[in-house]
């Protein structure tokens, strides 16, 4: 297996929702930058953005490593909120435990995770009720 | 169609990106949910939304949705306005509410685009 070619670290605040997408955002400018293609890009950056969105809303934030490889792209997620009672639950569109304000500010619709696998190759939830979540995703380079 | 079309059409008033009305977009979408905007949406190049807070901004970031519009005369914060001026986007806002101006789009020939299953 090839080491990855750079690797970028972020720290997503869990306190201010204003800020949610700052990693995202980042990363796609750089993927954008190392001339990866659009459709690539956008995979990561949806499946990245939903992922910083629910370390904001649900686990009081947490750290995001990317490993940017020749054929792939690898997104950690890693938080010490709550984790996630029931997985496969989750992972069912429509089904949220979002507060109303977070319904307010246009999500919150049980999307979050159905769309992380929709978008990514690979996806990988590792989550201990009271210890933390971490979602690992890749996305490959074809 | 240009986006200075679409300013004359809604009636809108242009808040962030004056000098880029040339731009031309071929699709639109309307929805205050962005989670259904990031679910379901595919190479839409204009957005109309009820929502007023940074994260539309982000979410058309993420979507490579250039120009955002603001309906029913709601009013984004200067700290939302200056989030979309750092991503060189366009935003308008309009008194129309969602449907019609939706429809009213629509209508002069601006496509609803494709939507990914």
């Amino acid at each position: 297996m090839s080491e990855p070619l750079m690797k970028l670290h972020y720290t997503v605040d869990g306190t201010d929702f204003t800020v949610a997408g700052e990693a995202s955002g980042a990363v796609k400018k750089v993927l954008k930058q190392l001339g990866i293609s659009a459709d690539v890009i956008r995979k990561v950056a949806i499946a990245m953005y939903e992922c910083e969105i629910n370390m904001v809303i649900h686990a009081r934030g947490g750290v995001i490593d990317v490993e940017i490889s020749p054929d792939k792209i690898r997104m950690i997620h890693k938080d010490v909120g709550p984790g996630i009672p029931d997985v496969e639950k989750a992972m069912t569109e429509g089904f949220s435990t979002a507060s109303q304000q977070v319904r307010e500010l246009g999500f919150g619709a049980g999307m979050g995770l159905p769309n992380m696998k929709k978008y990514t190759d690979e996806m990988n939830i590792d989550t201990e009720l009271g210890v933390g979540t971490t979602v690992d995703m890749t996305v490959y380079i074809k | 169609m240009k986006l200075s079309e679409i300013k004359e059409i809604l009636n809108a008033e242009v808040l962030v990106g004056g000098d880029e009305l040339d731009r031309e977009v071929f699709s639109a979408c309307g929805s205050d949910l962005m989670s259904d905007v990031l679910a379901f949406v595919k190479d839409q190049a204009l957005l109309l939304t009820g929502l007023v807070n940074g994260q539309v901004i982000r979410t058309a970031e993420m979507m490579d949705i250039h120009a955002v519009i603001f309906i029913r005369g709601k009013e984004p914060t200067a700290e939302v306005l200056s989030l979309a001026e750092s991503r060189e986007m366009v935003i308008m806002k309009t008194d129309l509410p969602m449907y019609p101006a939706c429809g009213k789009l629509y209508a002069a020939g601006l496509a609803g685009g494709s939507v990914r299953s």
